[in-house]
């Protein structure tokens, strides 16, 4: 029996804005074990970003109960107990790409041989060995979110929460980064919840694909992946990947109708 | 910190150093002609300028030496505009125009042999030499900017972090703003004075009053430049207070605080000169103006004004070297 890490029971969250109440969660339950790659799709507005914040307590649910690691999900963020990768990569231009992935270390307070060890591991783990003394503006796009992805490992939490980390780049880079990942999930076990709005994107990574809709934003279908862990790019091109493609299809269409 | 100026979109971008250096010689060329044709063509309209304006005593010098004038008699000339008086005898306002001892408006070579001659030819030590009375002034300029930026810091910390600062400071520091300077400088030296404070520190505080506001201004937007996403990022660090300040805030702040810096240091010169004109200083460059105003010494005011001018000019330069020295170390440029 493998360990929940989340947990949510008919959680709500309801933003009031001067055009009245906005339901940007309603009555969602779902449950996370570790070592799932569970992804979250939907249209925009189906709160599957505010789902991620909720998670990681950068937002307050107005009803339901939410747990992480059995805590609270404020209690998780102050055990940092997450990692979180942004849309953006949002490293800071007057640090190195070594400093930016050592930002998170030194506000933990780890000892320095430490900071240096971590950062020379996760360097390797995003395939950007050489880059440390290399400031944010002489990367790509996609090595900036590489080395984004790296300051979120850093220290290692065993959850790691991604909010469409590849949205903003080419097919291409999103095709290659989209492997390293899953290699990546494979190799440490870590636990991921992965916002996306790209099907292939969902069903490539995904053990477990949750599909929302908007208005108010919800869960309408729950798909469980039957694809292997170990994944080639080319298995996309398989009858069971294109009938997976299909269904979340299906239940986006089926979300959009509905709202 | 989005609006970095990453060299890939910069001028010369995509090319090796040496033809980016290349490049900066061709720009080089390409604005030092139009800067030249400025400063020539302000030079010829102040020639110009001088030739109506020191008409009258032109005029003067010359019917004295026994030159025919129109119109002859003092009487029929006094009312008569400097224009009007230098096209009627063209040849004498021309001819004694740029060489009074007392002009109305001094011919630029005027000023800057006067320039040369306060500067180079006497004992900075002396109270002739404007090098001096620069020093004097420059003293409290720059005490009173390190007082000023060091308050405008405190004050833009404080704001950015509590909400009763930001709305009970800033009403204040505005409206401190929109004070005349030379209303209450005297005040501000009587007070002062009263309370045993005298020499340096009047003029310093006059300096700090004046320059503690861009560095506010600017300091709060800087602090506050980070977005929601970098303050989030932080959160989920469980980072400190404290900590978001010194990682993120600071740094962020950088580009804003040298931009404010250079207002602040200019506006610390104004405050210095500004609070020795009404205490009849005897050094300083304000003291150097009022002494020219007193005994009609044109020249000298007009030297005085180009000390401050040049004077302003390097403690912004020195900034502006310094922001990129530090700009670079960081990464930033």
């Amino acid at each position: 029996m493998s360990t929940r890490v989340v947990e949510a029971r008919s959680l709500d969250l309801t933003f009031s804005t001067n055009d009245g109440p906005v339901h940007a969660l309603k009555n969602v339950d779902l449950t996370v074990d570790a070592g799932d790659f569970v992804s979250f799709i939907g249209p925009s507005g189906c709160g599957k970003t505010t789902f991620l914040r909720c998670v990681a307590a950068l937002e307050q649910p107005t009803g339901g109960t939410l747990t992480v690691n059995g805590m609270s999900p404020d209690e998780a963020r102050r055990a940092r107990a997450y990692g979180y990768v942004f849309q953006a990569a949002g490293l800071y231009p007057w640090r190195t790409i070594g400093g930016n992935i050592r930002l998170p270390l030194e506000i933990m307070g780890f000892p320095e041989a430490e900071r240096k060890r971590r950062v020379a591991e996760t360097l390797e783990l995003v395939d950007l060995e050489g880059f440390e003394h290399k400031y944010p503006w002489q990367l790509s796009g996609g090595m900036q979110q590489r080395a984004s992805i790296a300051r979120a490992l850093s220290f290692d939490a065993d959850l790691l929460l991604m909010d469409e980390p590849f949205g903003a780049l080419d097919e291409i880079v999103r095709d290659r980064l989209n492997e390293e990942l899953l290699s990546l999930w494979d190799r440490t076990g870590k636990t991921m919840l992965f916002v996306t709005h790209s099907i292939p994107e969902a069903v490539y990574l995904s053990t477990r694909i949750v599909v929302m809709s908007p208005r108010p934003g919800r869960i309408t279908d729950i798909i469980e992946s039957p694809l292997p862990r170990h994944r080639p790019l080319d298995i996309r091109d398989s009858p069971e990947f294109i009938k997976i493609a299909h269904r979340v299809r299906e239940g986006l269409r089926a979300g959009m109708e509905a709202a | 910190m989005t609006d970095n100026t990453a060299p890939i979109s910069g001028q010369g971008a995509g090319v090796g150093r040496s033809a980016r250096a290349a490049l900066r010689v061709r720009a080089l060329g390409q604005t030092a002609l139009p800067v030249l044709t400025v400063v020539v063509a302000l030079l010829g309209l102040w020639y110009l300028a001088c030739i109506p304006m020191n008409a009258a005593q032109s005029v003067l010098t010359a019917s004295r030496a026994g030159i025919e004038v129109m119109p002859e008699s003092p009487r029929d000339r006094r009312g008569m505009s400097g224009a009007a008086l230098a096209l009627a005898n063209p040849g004498p306002a021309v001819a004694g125009a740029f060489a009074q001892d007392r002009p109305r408006l001094p011919a630029p070579h005027q000023v800057a042999i006067e320039l040369w001659n306060s500067t180079a030819t006497v004992s900075p030590t002396s109270n002739r030499s404007l090098v001096y009375h620069a020093w004097v002034t420059m003293s409290a300029t720059l005490t009173g900017f390190v007082i000023g930026t060091s308050l405008g810091i405190l004050l833009a910390v404080g704001i950015v972090h509590s909400r009763v600062m930001d709305m009970s400071v800033m009403p204040w520091a505005i409206v401190s703003q929109t004070v005349p300077i030379i209303a209450i400088a005297p005040m501000i030296i009587v007070v002062l004075y009263s309370v045993g404070v005298e020499g340096i520190l009047p003029k310093a505080v006059i300096s700090a009053y004046l320059s503690f506001f861009p560095v506010v201004v600017g300091m709060v937007k800087g602090l506050r430049a980070p977005d929601a996403m970098q303050l989030d990022q932080l959160r989920t660090y469980a980072a400190s207070r404290a900590q978001t300040f010194f990682k993120l805030r600071l740094p962020s702040s950088t580009p804003y605080l040298f931009a404010s810096l250079k207002i602040g240091i200019a506006a610390s010169l104004v405050g210095a000169i500004v609070g020795e004109l009404p205490t009849g200083a005897v050094a300083g460059l304000g003291a150097r103006l009022l002494a020219g105003s007193y005994y009609g010494q044109t020249v000298q005011i007009w030297s005085a004004l180009f000390g401050a001018a040049i004077l302003a000019a390097l403690a912004v330069g020195v900034i502006g070297v310094i922001e990129r020295v530090a700009l670079r170390r960081m990464g930033l440029r």
